[in-house]
Formats: C-alpha cells, structure tokens, sequence
C-alpha cells in the first residue's frame, strides 16, 4: 500500500531529473576554466567567473540582450492594445462590416508565418527597412489569435454596463480602459506573458531581417556565435546559453500561478 | 445583434411621454455617430495591418510560386506555371524534407501528447509538492530553444557527458547526431523534452474538468483502475486532445526550423540531409540561393500540408461518446 502511494512520487522525481539535468549541466559547464570542462564533476573543482567576463568583454552578449528585451517589450505592448481593441471592438460593436472583418483577421490564423517570410523579406529590403528594430518588429504588432482570444472575453461583459457609462457621458475610449479593460484583466495578461514569451525566443524572421551583428536578437546571435566564434569553445557557448536562459526561468518562477493559470485560461477557451 | 436591440429597447421603451422623444432621439443619434467614429478610427491601422501585413503578403506568394523569381538576376520574372511545382516533387532532398516533417510531426506531437498525459496523471494522483513538480516540468518550455539545442548538442556529443556515462557503464559510445540514423530521433526527443509542460497543464486542465461522481460510478460498478482510464478518463480527455495534436503540429512545423538549424551537426539539415525538414529546405532555397519561386511554391506545399493535416486530425480525433 505505501509503496502505490510513493511509486507516483518517484516517477515524477525521476522526470525531474531528466528536465533539470540538462540546465545544472550548462550552468556547471559555464562556470569550469577551458581544461576542466571535460571532467564529469557537476559541481566544478575550480570555479569561475572568467568565462562571464570573457563574454560580456569580448562578444556582443549585453546589446543582443538589450535588442531582445526592446524588440520583445514592444511588441508585446502593441499586441495587447490593438488585439485588446479589436476584440472589443468586434464582440460589442454592431457596424457594416463588422463579420467581414472578423473573418479576414480569423483566415490570418490559417496561414503559416513560414509562408509569409518570403514577401516579408522582400518587402522590407525594397522599403530599406533592413537592419533595423522595426524590420524585426512590423511583422509580430497584431496578432489574430489575441484578437480572437480578446473576442471571446469581450462577449462576456454586459451591454448594461458600458450603455450605463454611455448614458453618463463617458466617451467610448474611456469606457474601453476604464470599463471593459479591467474586466479581461486575467486573458489580458495571459496573452502579454505569451507574446512576450514567443518574441524574446523567436528565431526564424529576426535570423532573415536582420544583417548587422549589433541587431541580433539573443537567440540569433547565440546561433552565430555558437557556430561562428565561439565555435566548440563549449565553456562560452553554455556561458551563452546561461545568459540567455537563466534571466527568462528565474521571471517564470517568479510569474508561474499567472503563467500556468493563463495557458489554462487561453487554452481551454 | 444584441447591442442595437438593446438601444432600441431603450428608445421603445421610454417613447410614452411624447414630448421628450426628440430629445432622446438627438441623444441616442449622437451616441451612435459617436459610436461608429470610434470603430472605424479604432480598426483603421488593424485594417491596414491585416491587409498589407498578412492578406496581400499570402496572396504574393502565391503569385510568385507560379514564376520564375530569382533576386540574384536582375531580369524579368515570367510565369511558368506549375513549373516550380514539379521542380519541386522530382527533387529527391525536397521529398526528403516532407517525409522527415512527417516524422517529426507523428513522432514528436505523439511523444508530447503521451507524456504529458502520463506527467498530468501522476500530478493528479498525489497531494504534496504538485506546485513544485508543475514548475520543474514547465521549465523547458519558456526556455529558448536556440540555448537548449546547443545544450543537447554540448551533452551529446562524442566525448560528452552522456557517452562518457555510457562508457563507463561498459556499453558502446553512440554518435547521436553525428550519425544518419539516430540524428532525427534525437531531436525529436529535444522537443518532446521541452513540450511536455506544456502539454501536461493542458491535460491537468482536462483532468480538473472531469466530474468525481463519474469515477465513484466506476468504483460502485467495480472497475479497476485500468477500465477506469480506458473507459472514463481517456473518453473525457478527447477534447483536450484534439486541441493539444493541433496545437502542437503547427508549433512543430515552426520548432523544427529552430531546432534543427541548432542541433544538426552542418546546421542545415544534416548528417546526409537525414533531418533536415521542409521549413530548413525553404529557408535554404529562399535565403541561400534566393530562388524566390521556387521557395514560394513550397511554402505554398507546406500551407496545403498544415490544412490538410488539421482538417484530418480534427476529423479522425474527435469522437462522440454518449454517457
């Protein structure tokens, strides 16, 4: 009987292992000077910091840092004010139009965003916006799952409530921020979590828009840097690795109700 | 429909004392002029966005998968027809890219699916620490992949951690990604890794979902605790798991170009292209040789491929169960 009860506990500190001792092995590795990496000990003999310093120094580590966390936070402020908006917008508003709209957002959802690199990139070296913020950013501003998603939370406020704030002479962007915003607030943030999730890790489009290594993105220039540079250097490329990791899983542990409620909430809907 | 009736309730209902219907007219046709001026400036730059961003890019590419379009050359772009089309199907490393992504695809969604189904019920059946494991196992999932494929690639390597245990356990060394065989698998096992947190919250959500009284049933009927999965949990799960397949092939067709640029050992599909998917082979078409009609006609496959795959998967999963 207790052994039934334990089993589940040491399968799942089992798991455990497995998806943590890919993490403890990088971190020990960045912190081992060049000829100790080879040696099985997780906790380094000989511990250092050298590789950190060689890094911030010597590579471009700290700007692709900056250019994700610029890249990442504004996108992920224009999602959730146009996604928010429009799904108001198309959930409490009856105007000519209004199904039409809805569809050419929703048929957005259909189509691969590999499909739509290619014009993508033509566009934005024949409109000279190559190698620059926004030739990272246009492509992620709205997106037709936020709007769907901020649709079906929208429907859900009373009409009553946002006639009531009409009759008291609110205008329509006030009783959009101070009445129906503050109603979603848990989809809101969900969706702000998750598109700041995808565009601090996205690899493809920032690879193809951009040329310079100053603008990399923090996952682009960790690739370069892997195979280009540092190349089986293996202490700097998981010090590489940490510096891109470690920041995002210590801000998830911090934010993981929120985080794990929010895919919930999103998912089931 | 139910915001305009509601106005006109409103007009309907206070129109008895007669002398005040101008007045609340003027002011519901003020609200309304109001109303329409804040929608159509409100979805004016969305509308520009869709249009311009997403719909006219879509219809480009089609357009240009029917013509010869490189941008090396500085020449006209005339339209051949299918033309790319069947360049495409008699290249032997494109046939490769769409029978790897298949297996990435049934292989990879099915390794995350059961897993973290299997994670979703354990957490289900013990009281202390749930918050803990959840936690652990979603971990891998807000990582960035680019970091952890070159962490796989670090750990797996011929004198890596993991061959350096298997020798000293006295069994053979094995070249993982170095080798033509195992590559693919491998990777597969990377993303099944880091989807499997996300999987199992979708699942636990499931799991929440399903009425005790349902299991109490079973236990009075005198059901082991396999028929009771088979028979209760597993039906109740089917919604989740639609959602969780479809969700996770259009993740995997997009993960594989990440994962597969950063763990293959050539960094475009290699050993021999045995991993190489079909969105590494666009990439290379479009980015490499700046064939632009030729990737284009890809793409356009891979659209058909994702559609095609959803629509089946929505119809072969989805099952009625009656209680």
């Amino acid at each position: 009987m207790k052994i039934r009860k334990l089993l589940p506990y040491l399968l799942l500190l089992l798991g455990s292992v497995i998806m943590l001792f890919p993490f403890v092995w990088m971190v020990s590795t960045s912190l081992k000077a060049p000829i100790d990496i080879f040696s099985l000990d997780i906790i380094p003999s000989n511990p250092t910091l050298d590789n950190y310093l060689k890094i911030l120094e010597e590579s471009l580590f700290l700007r692709w840092f900056i250019n994700s966390l610029i890249v990442a936070v504004i996108t992920t402020i224009s999602v959730l004010f146009f996604d928010t908006l429009v799904g108001y917008i198309i959930a409490k508003f009856r105007f000519i139009g209004r199904t039409f709209i809805f569809f050419l957002i929703l048929s957005t959802l259909m189509v691969p965003t590999e499909m739509l690199i290619i014009p993508w990139f033509m566009m934005s070296s024949e409109l000279g916006w190559t190698d620059t913020y926004w030739a990272i950013l246009f492509p992620g501003l709205m997106t037709g799952f936020g709007v769907f998603l901020m649709r079906q939370f929208m429907e859900q406020i009373p009409d009553d409530l946002l006639n009531a704030a009409r009759i008291d002479g609110m205008n329509e962007f006030a009783i959009f921020f101070k009445i129906a915003v503050p109603q979603v607030w848990p989809a809101i943030s969900a969706l702000g979590i998750f598109t700041f999730l995808s565009n601090w890790n996205a690899f493809l489009w920032p690879l193809i828009a951009i040329e310079s290594p100053e603008l990399r993105t923090l996952p682009v220039g960790l690739s370069f840097f892997s195979s280009g540079e540092a190349e089986s250097q293996w202490h700097l490329i998981m010090t590489g690795a940490t510096i891109s990791v470690v920041p995002i899983i210590l801000v998830f542990i911090l934010l993981q109700r929120h985080i794990i409620k929010g895919i919930t909430l999103t998912g089931m809907k | 429909m139910e915001q305009h009736s509601v106005s006109q309730e409103n007009q309907g209902k206070k129109t008895p004392p007669i002398q005040k219907k101008p007045v609340k007219q003027k002011f519901w046709k003020k609200l309304n002029f109001q109303k329409y001026l804040f929608v159509y400036v409100c979805l004016l730059l969305p509308l520009i966005f869709y249009l311009g961003i997403r719909i006219l890019p879509t219809l480009f590419t089609f357009n240009v998968g029917f013509r010869e379009w490189n941008l090396l050359s500085t020449e006209a772009q005339p339209f051949v027809g299918f033309d790319n089309y069947v360049t495409l199907f008699k290249d032997e490393v494109f046939i490769k890219s769409i029978v790897n992504t298949l297996i990435y695809i049934v292989l990879g969604v099915t390794g995350q699916l059961v897993f973290g189904m299997v994670v979703a019920l354990l957490l289900h059946k013990i009281n202390r620490f749930v918050g803990f494991f959840r936690v652990i196992y979603f971990i891998p999932y807000v990582t960035s992949i680019v970091a952890i494929s070159w962490v796989f690639q670090w750990i797996l390597m011929g004198n890596g951690i993991i061959n350096d245990v298997l020798v000293k356990l006295g069994l053979p060394a094995q070249p993982f990604l170095n080798s033509p065989d195992q590559a693919i698998y491998v990777i597969i096992g990377a993303m099944i890794w880091q989807s499997i947190g996300f999987q199992m919250i979708l699942f636990l959500a499931g799991l929440e979902n399903i009425p005790d009284s349902l299991y109490e049933a079973a236990d009075i009927d005198g059901a082991s605790p396999w028929q009771k999965f088979w028979r209760v949990t597993f039906p109740l799960l089917n919604p989740t798991i639609v959602f969780s397949a479809v969700i996770g092939t259009i993740t995997f067709i997009q993960v594989s170009f990440t994962q597969v640029v950063n763990m293959s050992m050539d960094g475009s599909g290699g050993p021999l292209n045995s991993t190489i998917s079909v969105v590494v082979y666009i990439y290379q078409l479009a980015f490499r040789q700046f064939d632009m009609g030729l990737a284009s006609a890809a793409t356009v496959i891979l659209f058909l491929f994702i559609l095609g795959l959803t629509i089946f998967q929505m119809k072969v999963l989805t099952k009625k169960f009656d209680y």
